[in-house]
């Protein structure tokens, strides 16, 4: 299966990874690669078998609804790459 | 010291000649003479592995000590240690100093274990051969011209070059298997929901996986005793009461019936491995096992499936990497999108943009049915095949990998070279069974040969019995590379 320059921008783009026109290129080429490997599931019938998400039966646990972590703010934030009065500091977005 | 057994180690810590802080200083000392030549570690922090040292010195004085008290482990940089730095392998996660610990490394703190430093990787775990860890790859140690598998390559050389006593690994799609073949170690990926996923970054969730990588069976079994149990902070970590996995060791294979894929023996198997591999289910024949034909004829569709739901798996835990809360920002953006985008860009190697970008289209719209559907049902087959199988034997046998391992840059630009290299490991993770690999010989190049045990889910400690008699009747995991 072969994809286009223009399918690799829209998949970058909602990938949220920026990519030049070189390297689309290279990775156009990649993927198509990738993808007709993929392909090789369509030639299988897999009418009435049912999904499996999961290698077990999990069923998800609940807990009580009660405060269990303490408040780690400064150890968490300290690798943030731009912090200030506790927030998280990115470009603005609202005019 | 460097060759012996966990078994062994422990005895001469509890005897006292020696004591953690010096046994940690021999491992370090060496860790130093090897790292430049195979860069097996990204870290190594002597004075954070010898305070560690000096608090097990404390346990075995007061006699609070256990099997692993005072022994080094090399931890696979996907493990997040608090206060140590925690790559992934990645350009992205280059300076993250982890604010706390992983499920596992708090085990291995609770059992008085030295964290020796960690381990190289394949970037995010995405690879065979290490070759993509933003920190150079890993030589192995056999032949420093070869890979030494992936993604838990560091950790495998670590070991095969006698670095560390043990290492940790995580396993999504062989990664711990297959360069504990190509490095001619020992290494299991115990069942899926065994040992917690918290604190281990997350590659694909429904098949992540982490255990023990080590010299034998028996240092295995006595690793994952640690390394087990129940976290309720991992949401897939199974409930189930604690087992010791040595415990059936010494069992004699008497009527054991191993099970033999066609599958794994056609074509695309190097001779060498082929043979080695038969000599070792000889082996078992001698030691009373019997041999019974199965089939898993959904093997060569595993490949594909495996690559549609783990890069769909990834594309979306992957997404928390946005230059905002920790690792890496890119310094030139105008604005939001921008700096995502940039940030991703500059802070991912191109094997995982490759993968973000797989599995962002497989679950885009239109596109969802006809390929991540698809993948789940096949996954169905897969799984099923297995339970087949185990009907009618104990454990299933075969290669772990299709060839010895391939030289560095060989397999080159085309990733799908590189994704077929995983054939015989790959289902094994979509069916969340355990899995395991010991060295078996060595191919035509001199470079070793593992064997792969695959075992029904919760049998690790029978597989590891039947590893351990092997290994009591050969010598091949005994063996060390000239380095």
């Amino acid at each position: 299966m072969s994809i286009s320059l223009s399918d690799v921008k829209r998949i970058a783009s909602l990938s949220r990874i920026a990519v030049s026109d070189a390297e689309a290129e290279a990775t156009r080429a990649q993927l198509s690669g990738i993808f007709s490997l993929i392909e090789e599931m369509q030639a299988v019938d897999t009418g009435g078998i049912a999904p499996m998400s999961h290698a077990q039966e999990i069923v998800l646990r609940l807990r009580s609804d009660t405060v269990t972590e303490t408040d780690q703010h400064e150890a968490f934030q300290r690798g943030a790459p731009q912090v200030e009065a506790a927030l998280y500091l990115v470009p603005k977005v609202i005019e | 010291m460097f060759n012996s057994s966990l078994k062994g180690l422990s005895a001469q810590l509890a005897d006292r000649k020696i004591s953690s802080v010096e046994l940690t200083r021999e491992f370090l000392k060496r860790v130093g003479e090897l790292n430049p030549v195979l860069n097996a570690f990204v870290t190594v922090d002597p004075e954070a592995s010898l305070d560690q040292a000096r608090i097990a010195d404390a346990m075995i004085s007061s006699g609070r000590a256990g099997p692993l008290t005072g022994i080094p482990v090399a931890q696979k940089d996907i493990f997040c240690a608090k206060g140590w730095l925690t790559t992934c392998g990645s350009k992205m996660l280059s300076n993250f100093v982890s604010p706390y610990d992983a499920h596992v490394i708090e085990r291995f703190n609770a059992a008085g274990a030295v964290n020796l430093g960690k381990t190289n990787m394949d970037e995010f775990a995405m690879g065979s051969s290490n070759e993509t860890s933003f920190f150079g790859p890993v030589k192995n140690p056999w032949d420093i011209k070869a890979v030494p598998g992936g993604s838990s390559g560091g950790s495998a050389a670590a070991v095969a070059a006698r670095m560390a006593p043990a290492a940790t690994g995580t396993d999504t799609g062989g990664s711990i298997r297959q360069p504990a073949a190509l490095c001619g170690i020992s290494g299991i990926k115990p069942t899926y929901g065994l040992v917690s996923r918290y604190g281990m970054i997350a590659f694909a969730s429904s098949l992540d996986q982490g255990g023990p990588m080590a010299k034998s069976a028996e240092d295995l079994a006595i690793l994952l005793n640690a390394m087990a149990g129940f976290d309720k902070r991992d949401s897939t970590s199974l409930e189930r009461q604690p087992e010791d996995y040595a415990r059936d060791l010494e069992q004699p294979l008497a009527g054991l019936r191993i099970g033999i894929p066609k599958e794994y023996f056609a074509e695309g198997l190097s001779a060498d491995v082929e043979k080695a591999v038969q000599a070792a289910i000889s082996e078992y024949e001698k030691l009373g096992a019997t041999i019974v034909e199965v089939s898993l004829p959904n093997t060569r569709l595993s490949i594909p499936v495996y690559y549609v739901l783990a890069p769909a798996e990834a594309s979306s835990n992957l997404s928390r990497y946005d230059g905002v809360r920790y690792g890496y920002r890119s310094a030139n953006y105008r604005d939001l999108t921008e700096m995502y985008e940039n940030s991703r860009a500059e802070g991912f190697g191109a094997e995982v943009k490759r993968r973000i970008m797989v599995g962002t289209y497989v679950l885009s719209h239109g596109y969802y049915d006809a390929y991540y559907m698809q993948a789940q049902k096949l996954r169905r087959l897969i799984a099923r095949d297995f339970a087949e199988s185990f009907e009618k034997c104990d454990v299933i046998m075969g290669p772990t990998s299709p060839s010895t391992a391939f030289d560095l840059g060989e397999k080159g630009d085309d990733p799908v070279q590189m994704y077929l290299s995983d054939i015989y490991t790959i289902a094994v993770n979509l069916a969340g069974l355990p899995g395991m690999s010991i060295p078996v010989g060595f191919g035509d190049n001199g470079r070793p040969v593992g064997l792969q045990i695959i075992g029904n889910y919760f049998s690790e400690a029978k597989m590891l019995n039947v590893a351990h008699q092997y290994q009591k009747a050969t010598d091949w995991h005994g063996r060390m590379p000239n380095i």
